[in-house]
């Protein structure tokens, strides 16, 4: 226990670092409390703020198969779960047909039949014809896993309700074969938007993590391991120029992916500072509406000038 | 691993019961994983106690908010603040000690021993049960109950006692207590405060809430607005999310075995093409009709309130306002802002004389065509109207096509009917007419009717 990555806070937040995931300590908290009282993680946050990659980092930490189920409307059992392979039994049957007559020769009575036939066994629904889904490969990985359910807030209330045996008890019921238990519990995350609320039933078993967007200390640190070939004062402005425009009543406000997203494209254009021109013209990075976007150019010039204020540039 | 001691498991059950005054619901399941979760990280680390219990106590941002704020109050200690004590260390140890060795209070108030004194109080609160003060009324009470506990009444008679001997140097060491126990006063009320704000923050505002539910919606004082409109949000909200759960139950992903033969005849008899079931979701509507003239005045700013929340929760509503005349104000309440939809619409329709028949004659020119077996119509008002024909051949028209007709009624059932009131007569056309003055009552019926007669 003590050498695996997860044995501590610091621990976990440097070993995150190394796979090119900044954590505060309380995510970092979150996940040693997820190993050590087995418990899934619900994580919460607006979008862009690396709650998916959370749990890809987390798996790529652990050395562990990323299991990934997105959910939707709509999402059921057979999608998440098991589904059956109806095509594998429906030759099962014909070849079964074929072989009846065999089978049952010689048998005179239609009670000696029967007997027989349930003799025979039944291969109808029985594990070689069983489909695993998202959540049963999760259960079934031999050294674990870390399963992702994306969105959970986007399937429906049903799906919640079903989810709940998985997530408590690590296992899975099948109503033709019996209860699938994992041997090794699965680290779990669940993403929400909240799109709707949750359940309570399904946050009690959950640990719950709610990622904010980033002060600018930071955001400065996961633009830096993001995007490799942007400079030290650049990286200070840009974070200090989307920081203040989380301030402004946006409609989206820019998340953490957008901050890297418009990094990358600065680098790309081989800028070292922030240009009135460069900005406008790259803004659609950081905006995705066009009110937002409308709402912001007349303010830019003076954001700009703040930005590089506060960063400690000219 | 650190080992959960008594007085610290009985320190993070006071503060679960700190968070649920303030509104951060812990379940036992909850309380105990907190329990786990510090056996995990240990006690050390400020920073990491309240990250572990904030992850395993807090459900939502809101509560992570809630939790912070809670921990950083309960976690602070002040400090003894005694201005008149500084460390007089030789004095008064020998001579009285006889006397004071058995009122351990007085010995540390002498030695200003803070930490001690720090402690002394939180026992005695313990013990005084101060966590379960609820009321601000409660406070000198349970003062006066902590200093009880410290041993306050032999300090009194000591007091008394030492000034009584009539020695120079008793007489002033009484001064000296006696400055300190007022000192200790005031620490006592200062401790008490904030296990006001710890523990009864939360309750006197919801007992307010509670009271507000069942007051008449139209007796209710312009001060107490606010809490009433955050009351009809969150309310308009459980129903929302309540019934969208409902709506959402399609059956899907079942084989459908009639069909399946049947498309297998043409395989002779081997089922190649499989159906599966697919059942389509009903998409409800619901229609709201909002009675806002002078008659009415009084109610129609919730029923409007009210029109509002549900327009931002339920996806397909239609909004309509009337007094003489109806329009549509769906799109008011969708562009405009809570304060501002209200008096618009005011403005716009409200406050004139009610005229029923032709607001109805509005209602189906604008949207008969639109009513269907889907639609649920909600008619907010008190059916008076004005002498005026209240055309009830449309409203039987309506109640003909739509699916259900509900109506609330703020006046109460033994003023139906009475002088200008037709609302007996337009009774008949609906399938629920209910009297609603107070919210629990709105949210009842609200209840009742999404439950009954949106289409699963």
């Amino acid at each position: 226990m003590a050498d695996s990555p997860l044995s501590s806070v610091e621990a976990i937040i440097a070993g995150l670092a190394d796979v090119g995931y900044i954590a505060s300590r309380r995510i970092a908290t979150a996940l040693f409390m997820a190993e050590h009282l087995q418990k899934p993680v619900l994580v919460e946050g607006v979008a862009g703020v690396g709650k998916t990659e959370l749990a890809l980092s987390a798996a790529k930490l652990l050395d562990l198969p990323l299991i990934r189920l997105q959910c939707y409307e709509g999402l059921d059992e057979s999608k998440a779960l098991y589904e059956w392979k109806y095509g594998k039994q429906l030759l099962y049957t014909q070849i079964l047909k074929d072989r009846m007559g065999e089978a049952l020769e010689g048998a005179h009575s239609m009670e000696a039949a029967m007997d027989r036939l349930h003799g025979m066994g039944d291969m109808f629904f029985s594990e070689p014809f069983l489909e695993p889904r998202p959540l049963l490969k999760a259960l079934r990985q031999e050294g674990g896993a870390v399963l992702l359910i994306d969105e959970i807030d986007k399937s429906d209330e049903a799906f919640e309700a079903f989810l709940l045996e998985v997530l408590s008890a690590f296992q899975a019921s099948i109503p033709e074969i019996g209860t699938i238990k994992a041997k090794v519990p699965p680290l779990v995350f669940l993403t929400s938007n909240n799109v709707r609320d949750l359940g309570d039933a399904l946050k009690r078993r959950c640990l719950h993590l709610h990622i904010p967007l980033p002060d600018a200390h930071l955001e400065e640190k996961i633009v830096a391991t993001r995007v490799p070939g942007v400079e030290a004062q650049l990286t200070r402005e840009l974070v200090a120029f989307v920081q203040s425009l989380r301030d402004i009543e946006l409609r989206k406000v820019p998340s953490i992916s957008e901050t890297v997203d418009w990094a990358r494209a600065l680098v790309l254009l081989h800028a070292d500072a922030l240009q009135p021109d460069l900005v406008r013209e790259t803004l659609n990075v950081l905006l995705k509406f066009e009110q937002d976007i409308v709402a912001v150019e007349p303010k830019l010039n003076e954001l700009l000038g703040r930005a590089s204020e506060v960063s400690g540039g000219e | 691993m650190a080992i959960s001691s008594a007085p610290v498991q009985a320190t993070v059950e006071e503060f679960i019961k700190a968070l649920r005054a303030s509104e951060v619901r812990v379940s036992p399941a909850e309380a105990i994983d907190a329990h786990r979760a510090l056996m995990e990280v240990g006690y050390q680390d400020r920073g990491l106690v309240r990250d572990a219990l904030c992850i395993t106590l807090a459900k939502t941002p809101d509560e992570v908010a809630r939790f912070d704020e809670c921990f950083d109050a309960f976690f602070t200690r002040d400090a003894f603040q005694d201005e008149a004590a500084r460390p007089r260390p030789t004095e008064g140890q020998q001579g009285e000690g006889g006397d004071l060795a058995d009122l351990p209070l007085a010995q540390m108030l002498l030695q200003s021993d803070a930490v001690s004194l720090n402690q002394a109080m939180e026992a005695a609160a313990r013990r005084a049960r101060a966590t379960d003060v609820r009321l601000i009324t409660q406070r000198n009470l349970l003062s006066r109950r902590i200093l009880d506990e410290m041993g306050l009444r032999e300090l009194e008679e000591l007091i008394q006692r030492l000034r009584e001997m009539g020695l120079p140097r008793d007489a002033a060491l009484a001064d000296r207590l006696a400055e300190r126990r007022e000192a200790l006063f005031e620490e006592s009320s200062r401790f008490v405060d904030r296990q006001m704000r710890l523990y009864a923050s939360e309750t006197g505002r919801k007992m307010r809430e509670q009271l507000l539910g069942q007051a008449k919606l139209t007796a209710v004082e312009p001060e107490e607005m606010r809490q009433m409109e955050a009351l009809v949000k969150r309310m308009a909200k459980r129903l929302a999310s309540r019934y969208a759960r409902k709506r959402h139950r399609a059956h899907k992903g079942y084989l459908d075995v009639r069909k399946t033969i049947r498309r297998s005849m043409g395989y002779g008899g081997v089922p190649f093409d499989i159906v599966w079931k697919n059942e389509t979701i009903e998409k409800p509507k619901i229609v709201a009709i909002c009675d806002v003239s002078r008659s009415v005045a009084a109610a129609a700013q919730f029923m409007l309130l009210f029109l509002y929340s549900l327009n931002e929760v339920i996806e397909k509503l239609e909004a309509f306002a009337f007094s003489d005349r109806l329009i549509r104000v769906g799109d008011i309440l969708e562009s405009e802002g809570l304060d501002s939809a209200i008096a618009t619409i005011i403005k716009k329709i409200g406050m004139r004389p009610t005229d029923y028949g032709r607001a109805l004659g509005d209602f189906t020119e604008l949207h008969r065509d639109d009513l269907d077996r889907h639609t649920t119509i909600i008619i907010l008002g008190d059916g008076r109207s004005n002498y005026a024909n209240p055309r009830l051949d449309i409203m039987r028209d309506i109640s003909h096509r739509a699916r259900a007709v509900i109506w609330l009624n703020p006046e109460p059932e033994t003023y139906w009917g009475q002088g200008d009131s037709r609302m007996n007569e337009y009774k008949r056309f609906c399938n629920v007419a209910k009297v609603c003055n107070t919210l629990n009552q709105l949210e009842r019926i609200i209840e009742d009717v999404l439950r009954t007669y949106m289409p699963r």
